[in-house]
Order: structure tokens, then C-alpha cells, then sequence
């Protein structure tokens, strides 16, 4: 009886947001547009712009050059080239729309059954595309001739089936990744049925990734229509193949023949991928991906990084010093983000050193400046970070990477994605000790083995010829303290090094970080967003938020007084010593809820 | 990974009896059409009949399907019913034309697509834009328009190369490369386009994992992780894309065999299939469908070495 | 008439669950819950705590029926709710909910937050004008501007969009809701608010949580009892102040020594105490 009611809230839209305006902003989609529908047009509606029939000769008129008659000219038997070119898209569009429809309903279908209930139809369907996927369709085709007789458009139905794997196995993927989402569960949980949300959530995420597929297969249906009528398939209606054939027997003698038919095919079939392209853009709402841009915008605007905190309390003893450091990142509307701003801080040697923040704080960002792991769209705008007295700001990448053999070394946060899938630990243990350091083979494996030792590693031997994925995450995370701990460092830049971790497996490797800084006098700066864990291993503390220092001091100082406002909150908001829920209390007499 | 091995090699064979099957069940019901097309538009019934049991077409198609099954298994694929040649002689005769095309194609698009798709995606910037205009006409524009082009252009204005014809190798090596060049440019110029812009959007994807910043912070030479880091973990997925280029690329041999009049089996296709000479036409799938069933084992074989989780399975 | 029956038996009941999953072609069976009971009463908050493949996810997951148990029974407001048929599983949604973990991948990119509130109301077929009502009503109930009805989710901080999947989680009023890490992504500031919100709604509407976390100082301030799974099997269920600072189980123990305080002192001694042990 009631209308669906989302769809009626959907309606509210904000128009300059509206997908065709995003479309419209696009020159090469409105240009690509503006063709493929100047062609159909021209096509579908041929008799309006000629009167000629295409197949009216007159070989007194043969091969003439463009005239008032012949806007176009003739061709080897005085047939009219503008009117065989109308009449000869019409088989050649309509065999395309055709294939297009069959795809997209056979693939498109089974495609989303296959993605979204899984089980046999997925085993099945895939399998049958897979097998499809791998016949010659051509050669089918023309077999398909031989049963057939020449019938172009039971061809490109056929076609048509042939082609389905593509949008199938785009479908299924697309399907399938979605439908792991949590807002499909929870689409479930909040009773819609399956044809709801595949109708709502799937088709929706299928769209445009569909929509560029169905373009580029249209694209390809127009250049095999007219592939199979050069090869003779056709039912003798003039075709743009077909003019294409015949123009080619006399490519010595009028090569200009071949020019108008060839025009129109390509410019048909490239418009319509350039139009995929453009509308999948314009369909998402968050837009393109914002693009790069170069260095020079960057330089042009560079927002004012006077403020930020600037406590100075280590000396000149100091052997990692960052003073008023800036980093940025590009915006989408060209100018420059500043993510760090002016930020100075020191660690001393031995010494651990907690960058405490909430996320947005730029705390990783600091991280990855000192180790020269900044991604290459950021850039280090304003400060200095001297490391044992040497500049590391404005260092070539050549030089960063000397100072990493040379004594720092990074310790990341999850450790399995930090992990390359494809090779062995053994190999990525030894490979820097190889390649940086100059170690042999036996050496290094040696060495690793070693090291592996030293993170409490029990089987070594084994782990080394283990890949990533059959490895724990505790397990990995030691592998990659093993991994910094080979360059020797004296600086270990640890981001966020437990918080991917079970709390067990965390006080496990925050007890190996914490022993191996005091066996090997390492000094280290610690990234974390848990208080706690600097708490357990922190001599002294940082604390960040939106990209400058609020406070910094010994650990106990800073947790027992701290003096910023925005620390005594975050400190306030941990859970550990907060009172527990009261008990609980039957609801009886109390209003539970209107039933 | 002999499990899975012997999975692909399976789905190989079942491809291959799939395809034949379907094609020879579809080939033989058009007996009539055949028998008619080999006689010509003025035979009378009786001559169909007659000609349809000369040719066995009048035996229920299980037993014509399991006479030809036998035979194959023999290697005897049949008399063409036209020139009344041994069809796997003539199949095998000119297999090495339609190889060597689609193969020099594949190596030269695979390697080409490697340096243009791992320049565009280290180098960004211009190249990547080209790249990306390229491949969007390259992918559209459909084979034979590029191989009328090609032909226009260098064959007819330039003369570089000859328009059509096969030179034979063991004739005049330098005459074959001449005689393959616009043929493979023509199939090749989709395949480079495609395959580049895979990898390249591989390679960027791969660029911003977490191992690769992990591998920076261990000092390893940019040169290093892509080559060795990155390209090998793009390596599956340029897998994938080759085994469907090379199906692609077969189905573009026979448009360009056509054009370019070369004696492969891609125009045996056609000429066969437009006379309705079945077994010649058997012959000429049965051959391109073990093509596709033996590359893709090989790329499967290379798949299982590359992937750890295949490998260690 | 259901108050009453409400307060004879606990709302929700899980009776000896069991939830194994099959192996992919070659590899064994896994078992992740085996043995486990817990039950939770109206308005009341139970916190399920346990380390990454405990199975607190899974019990929550087989609850909302979007995993198949293998034996065992539970009950909702005194009624079989195991196994259910899809149509009787969907007209459940008035009275089971979710929060999931993440605020990113449990909001739709592509639709409104108004689109996605609105959900839950398609089964229970609202009129549009009762929908937007209820719609800006659960907006308003979680802290967000009406004017968040026409945006979409990525216009919003995490936090923000938790608030959204709470929304649509009590805009049918239920009477439990499965929070699945629904805290594990935030800062711990918007944590705390997220904690003072749903603390809040509680007390408004008498809902119900089973609150799943790897955080015990989370369920600790939140849950009137507390869980413990370890491997699949339930190790301690008890009152939350009891478990969380008194656990009678030595596992338990375990999680609350490793799980790090901000008090520099403690964990000196802790850590002294750790390697004592050692």
C-alpha cells in the first residue's frame, strides 16, 4: 500500500551534486556523448538525412569526389558513400545492442546470484565462464556460420553469450566483495529481504563498474559486427564491415574509400569506452580521486605554520633533535594540508621516547619524517631533524637511505601487510643484509637465524622458510623488530608496534622491546595512541594533537600533573581506573518501552 | 599444488570435449545445409540424400560423433570434404603460421607492456597520461580496423612492408620477419594497451602497500623492490591478463590471416566454415581449443610456482 | 502482556551453543564455540570479551542468524530464535539489532544517512512522512543535526558515523542490540562519548546489549556482567565489577595484567612482576 520509503527520501537531492552535472563538467565525456549520439541519430533516423538508396549504382558516376549530391562522393560503382554510411550503422548498432543485452542479462544475473549467495550457483556459473572465457570466440563463431547460414544477428546473439563471462566474473567480484560488507549484514539484521538488498545495496555498488564494462562491450560487439561482415558473414545489407571489405580490395587504387566507413567505426567504438570511463567517474559521489598535483602547486600556496607548540627542554646532548619540523600534505583543491605543524621534540640516546596522539594528530607522520618514509605527495615544508648532528631534511632519497643503514631503523604497525607475500621470511630477513650490507648468503642466514633468536623466535629454521601467511601476527611482529634490529640500529622508530595485537601477544612484545633497548642501548620513539602502552614502556612523553605538541615531560610528571587542558582529557577519558557500570536493576515498575 | 594442478588440467580437458561436443552435435544437425552447400543451389533432393550418405551425415550424429572421436584419438582427423585433403595435415600445416604470430604477438605485447606499463606507473606524469589516451583507443578500436590502417599507412603510402603474403623462414628469414611485421603490430597493438594498463594500475596498487615502506625503511634500492618486490607480486595478475590475451589474439589471428592473405589456419576457419566442410572445421577448432588448453596449463604451471599460497598448499 | 513474561525468563538465552565451520576443500573442521551459555535480561548490558579467534564475534553473528549453529539453542523473549526461516528472521529486526566495529565499512558510501536510517522501516512498511519522522527522531536521539539526513557517510568522522549506525540500530525501538567492537575504531575521547550515548539510550529505553569487545576497561564501565571466551569456550561469567577486578578465572587474570594502564608506576611493577615470573 505505502510507497517504498527510502526511494521517497531519496528525492531530496542537491543538484549542483547531481551525477549528470558532475558529467557534464567532464569536455571529453560531453564530446564523446555528443558523438555517439550524433552517430545513433544519424543512423537510426537515415532516411531523414538522404534520400539516395545505398544501394542505387551508377557507374558513369563511379568514385566520384564530395558534390552537392554526393556529400560524400561515390564509390567504385557510383553508390552513394553518406547514404551506404547511415544505412550501413543501422545492422552494426542494432547487432551491438543486442550483444550488449544478452551480456548484460546473462552475465549481469547469474554474476550477481553467483556473488551473492555463493555456494553451487557461484561453483557452477564461474566454472561455465571460465570455459567460455577460454574458447576463441571468433573461431566459434564462424563454426556457427557453417549451421547457421549468414545470419548476422543469431551470430552476434551468440556473441553475445560468448561475451557474458566478462560482465559475469565483473559482477561476481564486485558482488562478492560488497556483500562482505558490514552494511549488508546489516541490511539483513534489519529484515530486508534478498531481492531488497541485492536491488538496493549490490546493484548499487555494481553500477558503475557495469556501466564502463557495458560501454567497452559495446565498444567490442560494434568492432566484431564489423569484423564479421569484412570477413564475408553478412547477409549482403550494406554494413560498415562490409563497405570496409569492399574498399579494402581497391586499397592500391582509391584508398580514400576506406576512409569514411573507418572513421565512423572508430570514432563509434572509441566514444563509447571514453563514455564508460567518464560516467563511472561521475557516478561516484565522492568524485575522481582527487588528483596529484605537482610540486609547484605545492610551493604556491603554503598555508602559515607559525603556531604549534615548541617546548624545548634537551640540550645540545640531544641525538635525535626535531625542531619546529612541518609536514604537508596536497588538499583536492591544490593548495597544501598542513598535517605537522611546527613540531619539535628530541630523544636522547638509550632513551625511549612515547608520541602519544589520537588519530589526526600527525604522530605516524613525524614517525615516517624521521625515517624517510614520508609517502612521495608529502612534503617536509618547514624544521629541521638532525640525527646525531647530521641534516636529514633535504637529503636525497640516495642519502635518506645511507642514514638508514647507518643507525635508524622502523618497526611498523600491522605487522602481516608488512610482510611481502611472495617471498620466504629467510629471504626478506637476509635481503637487506645481502644487498645493503654485503653480507654472503651464508652470512646472512647466519645472522637472521641470529636474530630470530634474539626476538625469542623458537624454531628459526622453520620460520625462515615460512611465508607471511602461515605465520601469527605476533610471530610476524617479532619477525619485523628482527627485520629493524639488522640494519644495528641505535634509533628504533616504532609505529604503533603493538596496537594490531591481542593484549597478551601486546605485553609480550612490549617486554622484548623494552629488554632488547637495555641490552643494546637503543634509543627509541615510540608511536602510539594508547596511554597505556607508553605508560609500560616510556621514559618520557609527547603528546599531539592536530599536528602540534601540547605537552612533553617525563612520563610521570606529564601522567601525575599534566599542565595542557587537552592531556588532563585525554587522560580523563581512559577506561582503566573508571568506576564499573552499577548493578543492575530489574526494570520492573519502570516503563521498559511502548510496546 | 599437484592438487591444484591436476584441478586445471581437468578443467582443460573438459573445455576441450565441451567445445568439440557442442560444435560437432551443432555441425552435424546442419547436415542438409552442408550436403546442399557442397552440391550447390540446383540439386535435387535425391542428391542431398545421396551426397548426405556418402559423407555418413545420414548416421545418427552419437555414432558420427563417436567414429570421429575414435579417429581423433588415432590422430586421423578425417578428409576434408572439399579437397579431400587429410584434415590433420592441413591443420598441421599451416598451425605454424597462425603460431608464430599469435606467439611473437604475445612475447612482444608482454614485454612492451611491462616497460610501458611500469614507466607509466613509476614515472607518472606525461607518460602515464599517453599511456592512458593510448590505451583507451587501443583497447576500442577494433583489430582489423588497426590492421587496415597499418596496411594504408605502411604498406601503401610508406611501402615499408608488403600488404600481404607469407614468406616462408627456411626461404628468406629476413622476408618472414617483413611479411609478419604489420600482422603482429595489428594484433599486438590491443593486447600492449590492455596488458599496460593492467600492470601499471597493478604496480601503483602494489606501490602503496605497507611491505613496500616496510622494504624502504630496510635501506633496499627503489631499483631493487621494483624489480624484484613489485613486478613479482604483479606477476599472477599479468598472468591472468596474458591467458586471455592469448585467446583474444587467436580470435584476432583469423581477421588478420584474412586481410593480410596469410596460409594459417585462421583463414582455413573461414574458408572452411563458409563451405560447410566439417571436418576441416572440426579440425580447426579441435587444434585452436588444445592451443588455449596447453597455454593456459603452462601459465597455470608458472601461477602455481609464483603464488605461495598455491605453493604451499 | 510481554513485560510480564519478560520478567519470568531472561530476554535473551543461549542454551550449550555450538558453531563449527567447515573446512575449504583438504582442511579439517573448525570449531569455533563449543559449550556455551549466557543469557542476558531486559535492559541489561552483558560485555563478551576474549582475544582475536575466541569467537565473541561468532556468538554474536549466530545470534543475529548470520551464522548457522551447529547445535544448541537460543532463545528471544522465551521464543526459539536457532535456525529460524528467512521471512520469521526478518520480522526479527524489530527486536534484535546491530552495531558493528567498523564506522566505515557498516554505512553504504553510496546512500544518504536519511536512506539508511530508514532502512530498518522498509520491512515494517512506515508511510514516507511516519518514516522521515522516525528518521530525524533516531537523529536526534543519537546527537546528530537534522541536516545529517540528506549527507553522506564520508562527510562525517568516525565517530559521527558510529552515532549513524546506532540510529539505525534503535529506530525500530529492539529490545537487544549486538555491539560488535562497536567502540574498537574510535579514539578513546570519542569512545567515551560513544560510552555516555549508549548508557544514555539505555536508560531511555530499557534496550538491552550484548556488548562484544577485546577491551575489558570498556566493558567494565559499560556492562552489568561480563563474559569470558577463550578458544570458543566460555572461561568466566559473572557480575562486571567482580570479573573485571576480582576474576575468579586465572585467564581472566591474565587479560587484565596485560592490558596496560596509564599509570606509569603500575605498569613498572607489573612489568617487574612479569619477568619475576619469567
Amino acid at each position: 500500500m505505502n510507497a517504498p520509503t527510502t526511494e521517497l527520501l531519496l528525492t531530496r537531492r542537491q543538484h549542483k551534486d547531481s551525477a549528470l552535472h558532475r558529467l557534464l563538467r567532464n569536455p571529453l565525456a560531453v564530446i564523446s556523448a555528443v558523438i555517439v549520439l550524433v552517430i545513433a541519430l544519424l543512423v537510426v533516423f537515415a532516411d531523414l538525412f538522404t534520400s539516395i538508396s545505398p544501394t542505387a549504382t551508377d557507374l558513369s558516376n563511379a568514385l566520384q569526389g564530395p558534390s552537392l549530391a554526393h556529400p560524400l562522393g561515390t564509390d567504385e560503382i557510383g553508390r552513394d558513400i553518406w547514404s551506404r554510411l547511415l544505412h550501413g550503422g543501422r545492422l552494426t548498432l542494432a547487432g551491438a545492442a543486442l550483444v550488449l543485452a544478452i551480456s548484460l542479462v546473462v552475465g549481469g544475473a547469474s554474476g550477481l546470484l553467483a556473488g551473492y549467495f555463493a555456494g553451487p550457483i557461484d561453483t557452477v556459473s564461474s566454472w561455465a565462464a571460465s570455459l567460455m572465457m577460454a574458447l576463441p570466440a571468433l573461431v566459434v563463431l564462424l563454426a556457427l556460420r557453417a549451421v547457421v547460414g549468414p545470419s548476422i544477428l543469431i551470430i552476434m546473439a551468440v556473441f553475445g553469450l560468448l561475451i557474458s563471462p566478462m560482465i559475469h566474473q565483473l559482477v561476481r567480484s564486485t558482488v562478492r566483495d560488497v556483500a562482505a560488507e558490514p552494511f549488508v549484514e546489516a541490511a539483513k539484521v534489519s529484515g530486508l529481504s534478498d531481492a531488497r538488498i541485492l536491488g538496493r545495496h549490490l546493484l548499487r555498488a555494481v553500477r558503475a563498474p557495469l556501466i564502463i564494462q557495458a560501454m567497452m562491450v559495446a565498444g567490442m560487439a560494434v568492432g566484431v559486427q564489423a569484423a564479421l561482415n569484412f570477413l564475408g558473414l553478412g547477409s549482403g545489407t550494406v554494413t560498415w564491415g562490409g563497405m570496409l571489405a569492399d574498399s579494402f580490395a581497391l586499397v592500391y587504387t582509391a584508398p580514400q574509400l576506406m576512409l569514411w566507413p573507418a572513421l565512423f567505426l572508430g570514432l563509434m567504438t572509441a566514444s563509447l569506452i571514453v563514455l564508460g570511463n567518464a560516467l563511472r567517474d561521475a557516478l561516484d559521489p565522492r568524485g575522481a580521486p582527487p588528483r596529484v598535483r605537482g610540486r609547484r602547486a605545492l610551493l604556491a600556496e603554503v598555508h602559515d605554520t607559525g603556531h604549534g607548540g615548541s617546548l624545548e627542554e634537551v640540550g645540545d646532548e640531544a641525538f635525535l633533535d626535531v625542531r619546529n619540523l612541518t609536514v604537508e600534505y596536497p588538499d583536492p583543491h591544490g593548495g597544501a594540508l598542513a598535517v605537522v605543524r611546527g613540531v619539535s621534540l628530541s630523544v636522547r640516546e638509550g632513551e625511549v621516547v612515547g608520541l602519544v596522539g589520537e588519530s589526526g594528530s600527525g604522530k605516524s607522520q613525524i614517525a615516517f619524517s624521521i625515517a624517510g618514509l614520508l609517502p612521495e605527495v608529502a612534503r617536509i615544508s618547514g624544521g629541521s631533524i638532525r640525527f646525531r648532528g647530521q641534516q636529514l631534511v633535504g637529503l636525497s632519497r640516495r642519502q635518506a637511505r645511507r642514514v638508514l643503514t647507518d643507525g635508524i631503523a622502523y618497526v611498523p604497525q600491522d605487522p602481516i601487510p608488512n610482510l611481502d607475500p611472495s617471498f620466504t621470511i629467510g629471504f626478506q630477513l637476509t635481503e637487506p643484509l645481502r644487498v645493503v650490507r654485503g653480507f654472503s648468503r651464508a652470512a646472512a642466514r647466519e645472522r637472521a637465524i641470529e636474530l630470530l633468536g634474539a626476538v625469542r623466535i623458537n624454531d628459526p629454521e622453520k620460520v625462515m622458510r615460512s611465508y607471511p601467511h602461515e605465520i601469527s601476527g605476533g610471530m610476524a611482529q617479532r619477525v619485523l623488530i628482527a627485520g629493524a634490529l639488522s640494519m644495528d640500529p641505535v634509533l628504533l622508530i616504532a609505529d604503533e608496534p603493538t596496537t594490531a595485537l591481542d593484549v597478551t601477544v601486546q605485553a609480550e612484545v612490549l617486554d622484548l622491546l623494552r629488554s632488547l633497548q637495555q641490552t643494546r642501548g637503543l634509543a627509541m620513539l615510540l608511536v602510539t595512541h594508547d596511554l597505556g602502552v607508553a605508560a609500560d614502556i616510556c621514559d618520557r612523553v609527547v603528546v599531539l594533537h592536530q599536528g602540534a605538541v601540547v605537552e612533553a615531560g617525563q612520563i610521570d610528571e606529564v601522567y601525575a600533573a599534566p599542565r595542557a587542558e587537552y592531556t588532563r582529557g585525554l587522560l580523563a577519558s581512559t577506561l582503566a581506573e573508571a568506576d564499573p557500570r552499577e548493578a543492575y536493576e530489574s526494570p520492573e515498575g519502570k516503563v521498559v518501552r511502548d510496546a | 599444488m599437484f592438487v591444484y594442478l591436476a584441478k586445471r588440467l581437468g578443467a582443460g580437458v573438459v573445455l576441450l570435449v565441451a567445445t568439440v561436443s557442442i560444435v560437432f552435435v551443432m555441425l552435424s544437425l546442419s547436415g542438409a545445409n552442408v550436403a546442399r552447400t557442397i552440391l550447390g543451389g540446383n540439386a535435387t533432393e535425391d542428391q542431398v540424400q545421396a551426397k548426405m550418405a556418402e559423407l555418413g551425415l545420414d548416421q545418427p550424429i552419437p555414432v558420427q560423433f563417436q567414429q570421429w572421436v575414435l579417429g581423433a584419438l588415432r590422430g586421423d582427423l578425417g578428409t576434408s570434404y572439399l579437397t579431400q585433403q587429410e584434415v590433420a595435415d592441413a591443420v598441421m600445416q599451416r598451425a605454424g603460421v597462425t603460431l608464430s604470430i599469435v606467439l611473437i604477438s604475445i612475447v612482444v605485447s608482454g614485454l612492451l607492456a611491462v616497460v610501458l606499463g611500469v614507466t607509466a606507473a613509476v614515472k607518472r606524469g606525461w607518460v602515464d597520461r599517453l599511456l592512458q589516451v593510448v590505451a583507451v583507443f587501443g583497447t576500442a578500436l577494433p583489430g582489423f580496423w588497426v590492421a587496415l590502417v597499418l596496411i594504408t599507412v605502411f604498406a601503401v603510402t610508406l611501402r615499408w612492408f608488403p600488404a600481404t603474403g607469407y614468406v616462408r623462414p627456411d626461404q628468406d628469414l629476413l622476408g618472414w620477419a617483413s611479411s609478419l611485421m604489420l600482422p603482429v603490430a595489428a594484433i599486438s597493438i590491443a593486447g600492449i594497451s590492455g596488458a599496460a594498463m593492467q600492470l601499471r594500475s597493478a604496480m601503483i596498487d602494489l606501490g602503496h602497500r605497507e611491505y613496500v615502506r616496510t622494504l624502504r625503511s630496510r635501506a633496499i634500492p627503489p631499483r631493487r623492490l621494483l624489480l624484484i618486490h613489485l613486478l613479482r607480486n604483479a606477476a599472477p595478475a599479468a598472468l591472468t591478463v596474458l591467458s586471455l590475451q592469448f585467446v583474444g589474439m587467436l580470435s584476432g589471428a583469423v581477421v588478420v590471416e584474412e586481410i593480410f592473405a596469410l596460409p594459417g589456419i585462421g583463414r582455413l576457419a573461414v574458408s572452411s566454415t563458409a563451405s560447410g566442410d566439417i571436418p576441416m572445421v572440426m579440425g580447426v577448432v579441435t587444434l585452436m581449443v588444445t592451443m588455449v588448453v596447453i597455454v593456459n596449463l603452462l601459465l597455470d604451471l608458472a601461477n602455481a610456482w609464483l603464488n605461495p599460497k598455491v605453493k604451499t598448499r | 502482556m510481554r513485560d510480564i513474561e519478560s520478567r519470568k525468563e531472561p530476554l535473551l538465552e543461549v542454551h550449550d551453543l555450538r558453531v563449527e565451520f567447515r573446512g575449504r576443500a583438504g582442511r579439517k573442521r573448525f570449531t569455533a564455540l563449543e559449550r556455551v551459555s549466557l543469557d542476558v535480561r531486559a535492559g541489561e548490558a552483558v560485555g563478551l570479551v576474549g582475544e582475536s579467534g575466541s569467537g565473541k564475534s561468532t556468538l554474536g553473528r549466530a545470534i543475529l542468524g548470520l551464522v548457522e549453529p551447529s547445535s544448541g539453542s537460543i532463545r528471544l523473549g522465551g521464543r526459539e530464535i536457532t535456525n529460524l526461516r528467512t521471512r520469521d528472521r526478518r520480522a526479527l529486526a524489530s527486536e534484535l539489532q546491530v552495531v558493528f566495529q567498523d564506522p566505515y565499512g557498516s554505512l553504504n558510501p553510496g546512500l544518504r544517512v536519511g536512506d539508511i536510517l530508514a532502512e530498518p522501516l522498509i520491512a515494517s512498511r512506515d508511510s514516507a512522512a511516519q518514516a522521515r519522522a522516525e528518521v530525524l527522531d533516531a537523529l536526534e536521539r543519537v546527537h546528530l543535526p537534522a541536516d545529517a539526513i540528506d549527507r553522506y557517510p564520508h562527510e562525517f568522522s568516525g565517530g559521527q558515523r558510529q552515532r549513524v549506525a546506532i540510529a539505525r540500530a534503535i529506530i525500530r525501538r529492539p529490545r537487544l542490540i549486538i555491539c560488535d567492537e562497536a567502540l574498537s575504531a574510535l579514539d578513546l575521547t570519542t569512545q567515551s562519548h560513544i560510552i555516555d550515548l549508549l548508557l544514555e539510550l539505555q536508560a531511555e529505553t530499557g534496550v538491552a546489549y550484548l556488548f562484544i569487545s577485546h577491551d575489558l576497561s570498556v566493558v567494565r564501565r559499560l556492562c552489568h556482567r561480563v563474559a569470558v571466551l577463550r578458544r570458543g569456550e566460555m572461561v568466566e561469567f559473572g557480575e562486571g565489577a567482580a570479573v573485571t577486578s576480582r576474576p575468579t578465572d586465572p585467564y581472566t587474570q591474565a587479560l587484565l595484567d596485560a592490558a596496560p594502564v596509564p599509570d606509569p608506576a603500575v605498569q613498572r611493577a607489573r612489568r617487574a612482576a612479569r619477568l619475576d615470573a619469567a
